[in-house]
């Protein structure tokens, strides 16, 4: 039985960018906000001087124990799904403030043509130009709509950064000034001017300069340590929930957190949801935590799970394409190419998270496809994120993997090796979709998420076009030794780390017919419940996924607010 | 060619003490400014800067067996990994930087029982992109793994052992571990191998709080700075920065 207790205004479950945004918007307007957190405590103090490759990069110290609870997978249903056994193609984060602790800071905007993709790509190239089983739809709102919204999580977050003629438009400028060159990125650019494209800044929540967001907490500026990805900042100078939103949220008093109490199921009786389920990881005990509103930010597999755990919604059948929910779960096509250079040394132990040299010529539809057989496309970087010794040891093909032979080449390639990675947006595709395991099972005895997901012909192409427009701007860059590296040659497979950008499940649309959330993140089928996060992007665009993750739950809390007014549907159901 | 200059690593203390991170501004605010003024004194900075003296020192306590009971199974290992990361021209190997007795640790510790990892049956095959189906712990696949090492050493060469062959016989039979051309039991020999070389490389790279990389020699063949505070003064330099490494010792201590 579980225990109940008092009941709450609103209980966001998850506590990282998404649940942190939320929680601070409803906090400050006078909400009484509970945070529930599967994972442990956490403060900027556990993240100094924990300079350490193996525990946090290779032993993902800051991500899901998988002894308690995984996904299987696999790549399509004539397949038995088996679990994740090991971290790899992806990590999860957990404990306060999420993945937004050991992300990147990378920190882009996604393009108007994402939002209204079905529609541009029929107009612009007719509607035989979208795949068979490519089941593109617009997402319900449109970039000018979310703009203003963008532009309030730059401002809360900081983000160093620069326009070109080839990103997104913006209303103002970045708050705060690009972060400096390096002889890499440099070259990078150069090059990639030399072939008559647009390079850029790469966007950076790693900060340029000191800073002080509208809630009035600091971020301070980037010292270039190189321990971001996977880590937690030294410095405070990659913007993360621990020292905004979720500081800006208790501080009006009206915030509360529990942690580790592990949300099982979403209560819910004539169509509204009552409350959750949850268990204390300290006692043990199942709790009944009733509320008025139920937010979801857990992450986009577990918000999936969460809501085909709880009944909510139509599940999605990929036989008959009815039901939403676990529909278009989509990833990114990792390619590029790496280049070594044998008369140059550069200085790769140092770098940030989202230091790097972008170009957006080849993402979006900012190049014509009429003669190409694929759409979308995805961002050219060279980021110098700084490499670690463990897991950077580049040999040039063919090398032995261990021995003299590889000692020899990967000591002495070390600082000589650059990458360029293209991140090609994923569609979705009929088949790709997530539900509920019918053999494993968490340490709850719950069924574990199922991914079935593989790579389709339009993303194979995407990559391997992506894969020679590196290789061009790399071998402009002067580089001894070129390769093209890809991801999407054969079948999708979940051990080589690719990204951790998954999305869908949980997708936002104009209708209940063909979405689980409007433009609010409200649930069509349960309007005081909202899902929130990288869970409802309808597909993946080409660029990193946060900024429009951290926009989204801003118009969210906006609908939020406005439902406790004005309870019900924000938005006209199109159906 | 990069003209190398040596700036000196600075330690989380130093760092502080020397007002470089006033320009962050951070030095008044709580953790770092707590960091400042908790140190006692600062006369125990980084003396092992530099400190190249094998075997000299209380580190030393800390090369003997916790995990391998049988010496033998240590010996095997020991010389495998000597194969996989040798001594040679470039610097010492994975003998001279312990990495055997980091290995020992680890097998010891969380990683030996995959801690962290789902373990929950059924398990099945699967196919390779669904990743590794192993109900075998890291611990019992080394223990399986060495044994088999020496059992191919002893079949192919008038019951040698392992680490009495030459480096070309003891090449050849982890390159049939390799190829998967080994029978074991719970794993395939392709992916013990793989296991043995991605656990030699921690040993050889990792801090040396785990106890391999020894003296920091490991990051030394790499020019590998380890974790320095800060790099805002070389960040946009053309030429190669090379610099003595900190570890985790330096900063915590």
């Amino acid at each position: 039985m579980a225990i109940e207790l008092p009941k709450k205004q609103a209980v966001v479950v998850g506590v990282g960018w998404a649940g942190g945004i939320v929680a601070a918007e409803l906090a400050k307007a006078g909400i009484e906000v509970l945070g529930l957190e599967r994972g442990a405590d956490r403060t900027p103090a556990d993240f100094i001087m924990q300079k350490d490759e193996m525990k946090y990069a290779l032993d993902h110290d800051l991500m899901q124990d998988l002894s308690k609870e995984t996904v299987s997978f696999r790549n399509d249903k004539d397949m038995t799904a088996l679990p994740m056994r090991q971290t790899g193609s992806f990590v999860l984060g957990t404990d306060l403030g999420g993945a937004g602790i050991h992300w990147n800071g990378q920190a882009p905007r996604f393009f108007p043509y994402d939002f209204e993709i079905r529609t541009h790509t029929i107009d612009r190239y007719g509607e035989d130009k979208i795949e068979e089983g490519i089941t593109l739809q617009d997402w319900g709102i449109t970039y000018d709509e979310l703009e203003p919204y963008y532009t309030k999580w730059e401002k809360t977050a900081g983000i160093s950064g620069e326009q070109n003629e080839m990103t997104p438009w913006m209303s103002e400028e970045y708050p705060t000034p690009p972060m400096k060159e390096t002889p890499a990125i440099r070259l990078f650019k150069d090059a990639s001017a030399e072939l008559g494209l647009h390079p850029h800044q790469r966007p950076s929540a790693n900060l340029s300069e000191n800073y002080t967001n509208p809630d009035g907490k600091t971020i301070y500026q980037c010292q270039f340590c190189s321990f971001c990805e996977r880590f937690g900042c030294d410095y405070q100078a990659k913007s993360d929930p621990l020292i905004t939103v979720i500081p800006t949220a208790v501080d009006t008093g009206n915030f509360e957190i529990k942690t580790h109490a592990n949300v099982r199921e979403v209560a819910h009786e004539d169509g509204k949801a009552v409350g959750v389920y949850y268990i204390d990881g300290n006692d043990g005990q199942q709790y009944y935590q009733p509320a008025d509103m139920v937010i979801l930010t857990t992450y986009v597999l577990n918000n999936t799970r969460l809501m085909l755990q709880s009944g909510i919604g139509q599940p999605y059948d990929p036989e008959t394409e009815e039901g939403v929910v676990g529909k278009h779960y989509c990833y990114q096509i990792m390619s590029g190419a790496q280049g070594m250079f044998e008369d140059k040394q550069f200085n790769l132990y140092a770098g940030a998270g989202a230091l790097g040299g972008g170009v957006e010529d080849y993402n979006g539809d900012n190049f014509d496809h009429s003669d190409l057989d694929f759409i979308h496309g995805g961002v050219l970087s060279l980021n110098q994120t700084g490499i670690r010794p463990i897991e950077t040891n580049p040999v040039p093909p063919d090398t032995k993997s261990w021995g003299s032979e590889f000692k020899k080449a990967s000591t002495h390639y070390f600082y000589r090796t650059l990458s360029i990675g293209s991140q090609g947006a994923s569609m979705p595709y009929r088949y790709n979709y997530l539900d509920l395991d019918p053999t494993y099972t968490d340490e709850n005895g719950d069924p574990l998420l199922r991914m079935t997901y593989n790579f389709t012909d339009q993303d194979r192409k995407l990559a391997a076009h992506q894969a020679e427009r590196s290789e061009e701007i790399m071998k402009q860059m002067g580089a001894d030794i070129v390769t093209q590296t890809n991801q999407a040659t054969g079948d999708y497979n979940i051990v080589p780390y690719q990204t951790t950008h998954n999305t869908g499940g949980t997708i936002m649309g104009a209708s209940s017919e063909t979405s689980v959330v409007n433009n609010y993140s409200q649930v069509w089928d349960c309007e005081n419940l909202f899902v929130v996060g990288a869970s409802t992007f309808t597909h993946n665009g080409g660029n990193n996924p946060t900024p429009t993750v951290g926009a989204l739950a801003y118009r969210a809390a906006e609908g939020m607010l406005e439902y406790f007014e004005n309870p019900g549907i924000l938005v006209e159901d199109e159906d | 060619m990069a003209d190398e200059k040596k700036p000196s690593g600075l330690t989380r203390r130093e760092f502080i003490k020397n007002g470089s991170f006033a320009v962050g501004g951070l030095i008044g605010g709580g953790l770092i400014g707590g960091m400042l003024f908790n140190s006692s004194s600062d006369t125990s900075t980084s003396t092992s800067n530099g400190d190249h003296n094998h075997g000299n020192g209380s580190n030393d306590y800390m090369e003997a067996r916790m995990f391998f009971k049988r010496q033998e199974d240590f010996r095997v290992l020991s010389a495998a990994v000597e194969r996989i990361f040798p001594e040679d021209e470039v610097g010492p190997g994975a003998i001279a930087l312990s990495v055997p007795y980091f290995i020992d640790r680890q097998l010891a510790g969380s990683w030996g029982f995959n801690a962290r990892e789902y373990m929950d049956g059924p398990f099945e095959e699967g196919e390779d992109t669904q990743g590794t189906q192993s109900a075998l712990l890291r611990r019992d696949a080394f223990l399986q793994g060495v044994r088999l090492i020496q059992k191919e050493a002893k079949a192919s060469h008038d019951g040698e052992n392992y680490f009495d062959l030459t480096e070309e016989q003891q090449d050849a039979i982890l390159e049939k571990f390799e190829a998967g051309d080994v029978e074991m039991n719970g794993m395939s020999s392709s992916q013990f191998f793989s296991l043995l070389r991605v656990a030699t490389l921690r040993g050889v790279y990792s801090d040396p709080v785990y106890g391999g990389n020894k003296n920091m020699d490991g990051w030394r063949m790499k020019k590998y700075p380890g974790g320095q505070m800060a790099y805002m003064d070389i960040i946009e330099d053309e030429e190669f920065h090379d610099m003595e490494p900190i570890s985790l010792h330096e900063h915590h201590n």
